[in-house]
């Protein structure tokens, strides 16, 4: 076996566990945000290397080495850097444990790039724990008591998911005899479809599977815990988990579901049919919970609900198309990519602000046009991008996933979409107009450290890049979407 | 040609946008003396262009000036860009009003820096609507044009201008949001995202979509949003009304037109076949539009209400032209929507500049001020004679072409009736007009404004500028027509007529 090809993976474990003993030494804790970095940036190198190979599996077929884990794993290498370059203010916060912040935010981003990666059920599971197990404790870094209840309900309601997950795998390892996901999906086509349905325990694990996944990726009905946990956890956090666990969540579910259940088409037709149902309820629901919020943070995590059901429109045509098209998987990646951006890039805006204004109120953003016109203007540019607008990222992201659901005669499902497109204006923009019509607060000037205002500019810039000429960045996903290993 | 005319005519406003936005330590003097610069070369390099379009019967139909560059190869999708006779006048009209928006903005001190960078961003992407030949080009600047509307509206309004700028943004949203939903479903029946391909090559695999009939009124929802079209037609009052002035006329001058423009561009000639099939439809909304827009403006007391409301009239012009569906109606509704652009730029200039100098806008509390700014009330009066059709003004031109067209039209039986019915809009439209005239400018002097200023040099520069337009389409309106025939000849040709 090829032990480099495990490199990116091992380089990050490194670093994170170089980073909790430096900080027993080191005084000056600006060293730990550039360590971390340079550990990113190592398993970054690492994985561009890899890129363009022919794909491999790797310990016994549990790992894949294949663009598809590889784009991603530059996804989340990309976002764990942002997260730590927005999160060097906001680390003073805590008193202690800066080390630990930096270790789990690593190691927690290394449980992502296996997710993206394992193609067996239980390295698919202690993937998923390691994420999620780093995450329960960032929630909670703050210490305060919202912080805290924040952090408790995350970990009950990941616990009841990280269950339900575990009994779906048992009951399709129970019918299969496997937990490859590529020996799952020979003896489900051996089964004739009377086989299949003549076994409800395989349908209620694919069921219990997807329900698992859905508390990842904040689909309804798996999303009671967004708006309280978002709002409570630290803003770097929030952050995180608003795009990096979710694009992980979406990663484990594309390949679960289309190396393991792609096949016959009639099963991937019905669960294709069942995201649409659920993409178009999480839309609609999420936009319209997040009209009435008055919190920034609780606002975005509605928003976000509302999003997983835009890139659900892309799970679902993955189940509507054959295994050969690739517009719903390139689609889809596209989206997770344009969306890390745009995100990352409004909740850096909110971190930069809060610094200042310690509050995280919709009101007290008046007049933040005036205090500061640069972040006003990006965290505008991003609400634009999450509306869909041009020149931004997620208008691109929107036309590309919609344009694969309607060759696949989803249009129904696109004109929800586009409908509640339409719905979500009205919330982004009220924050952008009380941001430029609203009177100052104060007169005070906002300012931002330079790490902050470096991440803001790479999002940005990401955000404009892909919303103007996206095509290398799509050639890329349809990359990455067409080179799986099974 | 090797100078890409239509790129720098479009992109020149955003550069400067960007220059206004970012350089620091511009005084509000050089920021407007900037946006006229970025406003005025875009104008003049639109007319090089009018005068170099070729007009030879081989040149007829085909786009010129075309730029075409691969853009995303995932979905064969263009940056595809060019004119033709109905873009152009269309182009033209846009730099013109763009270059006279600054003019007239001049007095704008609140923000001066973000004002300008919003308008001339407005600008770039109005005129990337009338000349992407690309579907997914045109629905980019068709979406962009949303953000600088909403924030010029909500920050620089009058009244309620932040309801009436959500509601702009809504409703242009909607109409948007059903159009892309058509353009997709476009894309897939054809697998081209190339109008001129489209329309070209026909649609003989739409059919495994979805009817045809379904995406021709996807797309029209979007292009009858923004005309606007009864009953969509709700938010153009308000915004118009809230709009500074000069966010008014390239609203009511150029924007209302990019619905039109795409009913023409994208609905008729993609969809000949559904187009003749729903023309009764559409040619009795028409009428509702006129008849209705007039009754409705009838009622109005606001200054600029009034003006707006008399923009759904005579948006009813343009509808009914397009839909009869012949050579004749198709260039009279394109020349209205030039002259219409000018005309009822003239009079948001005009109504803006009273509401400045006086400070009022109610009719009720206007009156006798002929005597204190006898200029504005003459160019004023121009303008309202121009709008409701007067001989030798461009909207006796157009209205003309419109009615002879539509009245010989065989899309069916009762259009005719129709036509007549429209005409007798016009008796609506002398009505309030000359209300409106008389309230403004007549009756006994009012103590209050006897000090009230009249046109200054500048002001008359601008208004000169669009009288002079509308005086030379009406009394040589060849000058436009010969150009739009050379546009309207192929879809002619496609509506098979």
């Amino acid at each position: 076996m090829n032990f480099w090809l495990f490199t990116p993976e091992i380089s990050l474990a490194v670093f994170a566990i170089v980073v909790i003993l430096l900080d027993l030494v080191v005084p000056r804790k600006g060293l730990l945000t550039l360590v971390s970095i340079a550990g990113i940036a190592v398993a970054a190198g690492f994985s561009v290397v890899m890129w363009g190979m022919s794909p491999q599996a790797i310990f016994s077929n549990m790992l894949a080495v294949d663009s598809f884990a590889l784009f991603f794993k530059l996804l989340f290498l990309g976002i764990a850097a942002l997260v730590i370059l927005a999160s060097t203010d906001y680390v003073s916060r805590f008193a202690r444990f800066q080390g630990e912040y930096h270790a789990l935010v690593l190691l927690s981003c290394l449980g992502m790039m296996l997710m993206a990666a394992t193609m067996e059920l239980i390295s698919i599971y202690v993937a998923l724990e390691l994420t999620s197990i780093s995450l329960y404790i960032l929630v909670g870094f703050l210490k305060d008591a919202r912080s805290s209840e924040a952090s408790l309900k995350y970990l009950l309601l990941g616990a009841v998911a990280s269950a339900t997950l575990l009994y779906g795998m048992a009951l399709v390892f129970g019918v299969t005899g496997e937990t490859r996901l590529g020996e799952i999906a020979v003896v489900i086509q051996a089964l004739a479809p009377d086989g299949v349905l003549a076994n409800p325990a395989l349908i209620l694990g694919v069921v219990l599977m997807a329900a698992g996944f859905g508390f990842k990726i904040a689909a309804v009905p798996f999303h009671m815990w967004v708006p309280d946990v978002y709002e409570g956890a630290p803003t770097p956090v929030t952050a995180y988990l608003s795009v990096g666990s979710k694009a992980a969540g979406f990663a484990v579910i594309l390949r679960v579901f289309y190396s393991a259940f792609g096949l016959p088409g009639w099963l991937s037709l019905d669960w294709g049919l069942v995201f649409a149902v659920l993409a178009s309820i999480g839309m609609t629901l999420g936009n319209v919970a997040a009209i009435p919020q008055t919190n920034i943070k609780r606002m975005l995590g509605y928003s976000s609900i509302a999003q997983a059901g835009y890139i659900m429109v892309g799970l679902a045509t993955v189940g509507l198309s054959s295994a050969a098209d690739v517009a719903g998987r390139s689609g889809l990646i596209f989206f997770l990519t344009s969306y890390a951006f745009t995100n990352l890039g409004a909740f850096i805006a909110i971190i930069a602000i809060s610094n200042k204004v310690a509050s995280d109120r919709i009101g007290d953003y008046s007049g933040m046009g005036r205090r500061a016109p640069l972040l006003a203007l990006a965290l505008s540019l991003c609400l634009i991008s999450l509306i869909g607008l041009p020149p931004a990222a997620g208008f691109m992201a929107k036309f590309y996933i919609f344009s694969g659901a309607v060759q696949h005669g989803l249009l129904w499902l696109v004109v929800v979409a586009v409908i509640n497109s339409v719905i979500s204006a009205y919330y982004y923009l009220r924050v952008v107009r009380v941001m430029w019509l609203g009177k100052p607060v104060s007169e005070e000037r906002v300012p931002s450290s330079g790490a902050l205002k470096l991440a803001l500019v790479i999002s940005c810039l990401g955000v404009l890049v892909l919303g103007i000429i996206p095509g290398y960045i799509i050639k890329l996903a349809e990359m990455a979407a067409s080179m799986f290993v099974f | 040609m090797d100078f890409s005319f239509i790129s720098t005519i479009i992109f020149l406003p955003v550069v400067g946008a960007i220059l206004i936005a970012f350089l620091p330590g511009l005084s509000p003097r050089m920021i407007k003396r900037l946006a006229a610069l970025f406003t005025f070369v875009p104008f003049v390099l639109s007319i090089v262009l009018f005068c170099n379009f070729d007009l030879a019967p081989g040149a007829v139909g085909g786009i010129q000036f075309e730029e075409k560059l691969l853009w995303i190869p995932a979905i064969n999708a263009h940056y595809h860009v060019g004119v033709d006779g109905l873009s152009l006048p269309l182009m033209l009209l846009m730099t013109f009003l763009g270059f006279l928006a600054v003019l007239i903005s001049w007095k704008v001190d609140l923000r001066p820096r973000e004002f300008f960078a919003w308008l001339l961003l407005l600008e770039t992407s109005i005129l990337g609507v009338f000349c992407s030949l690309d579907l997914l080009l045109f629905f980019l600047f068709w979406e962009i044009e949303v953000i600088p509307m909403y924030f010029l509206i909500s920050i620089w309004g009058t009244g309620r201008k932040e309801y009436s700028a959500i509601k702009y943004v809504i409703y242009t949203l909607f109409g948007s949001s059903m159009m892309l939903a058509g353009i997709l479903s476009l894309y897939f029946a054809t697998g081209s995202l190339s109008m001129v391909d489209i329309a070209q090559e026909g649609l003989a695999m739409v059919q495994s979509v979805m009817p045809a009939a379904a995406i021709f009124f996807l797309l029209l929802t979007g292009f009858a949003v923004k005309l606007p079209v009864f009953p969509f037609h709700t938010w153009l009052p308000d915004a118009h009304t809230d709009a500074p002035t000069a966010v008014s006329v390239v609203l009511a001058g150029a924007l209302l037109k990019m619905g039109g423009y795409g009913m023409i561009r994208v609905c008729v000639s993609i969809f000949p076949e559904v187009a003749w099939a729903y023309a009764p439809i559409l040619i009795v909304l028409a009428v509702v539009n006129v008849l209705y827009g007039a009754a409705v403006t009838l009622r109005q007391t606001d200054l600029k209400r009034l003006i707006a409301y008399s923009s759904i009239s005579h948006m009813g012009y343009v509808l009914l032209g397009i839909f009869a569906l012949g050579g004749v109606s198709l260039v009279g509704a394109t020349l209205q929507m030039f002259s219409h652009g000018v005309i009822t730029g003239l009079l948001f200039a005009m109504a803006g500049l009273v509401m400045h100098n006086t400070g009022e806008r109610g009719l009720r509390k206007l009156g006798g001020l002929v005597r204190q700014m006898p200029v504005i009330a003459v160019v004023f009066s121009v303008a309202g004679l121009a709008s409701l059709g007067l001989p030798t003004t461009s909207g006796f031109a157009a209205e003309f072409l419109v009615y002879i067209g539509s009245y010989s039209s065989p899309v069916f039986e009762g259009i005719r009736f129709c036509t007549v019915l429209c005409v007798l809009g016009i008796v609506v439209t002398a009505g309030y007009i000359l209300w409106m005239l008389q309230r403004v400018f007549y009756g006994p002097v009012r103590e209050q404004f006897s000090g009230v200023a009249d046109a200054g040099i500048l002001e008359r520069v601008y208004m000169f500028a669009f009288v002079a337009v509308i005086m030379l389409v009406g009394i040589y309106p060849a000058i436009l027509t010969d150009v739009i025939k050379t546009g309207v000849m192929p879809v002619v040709g496609l509506l098979g007529g």
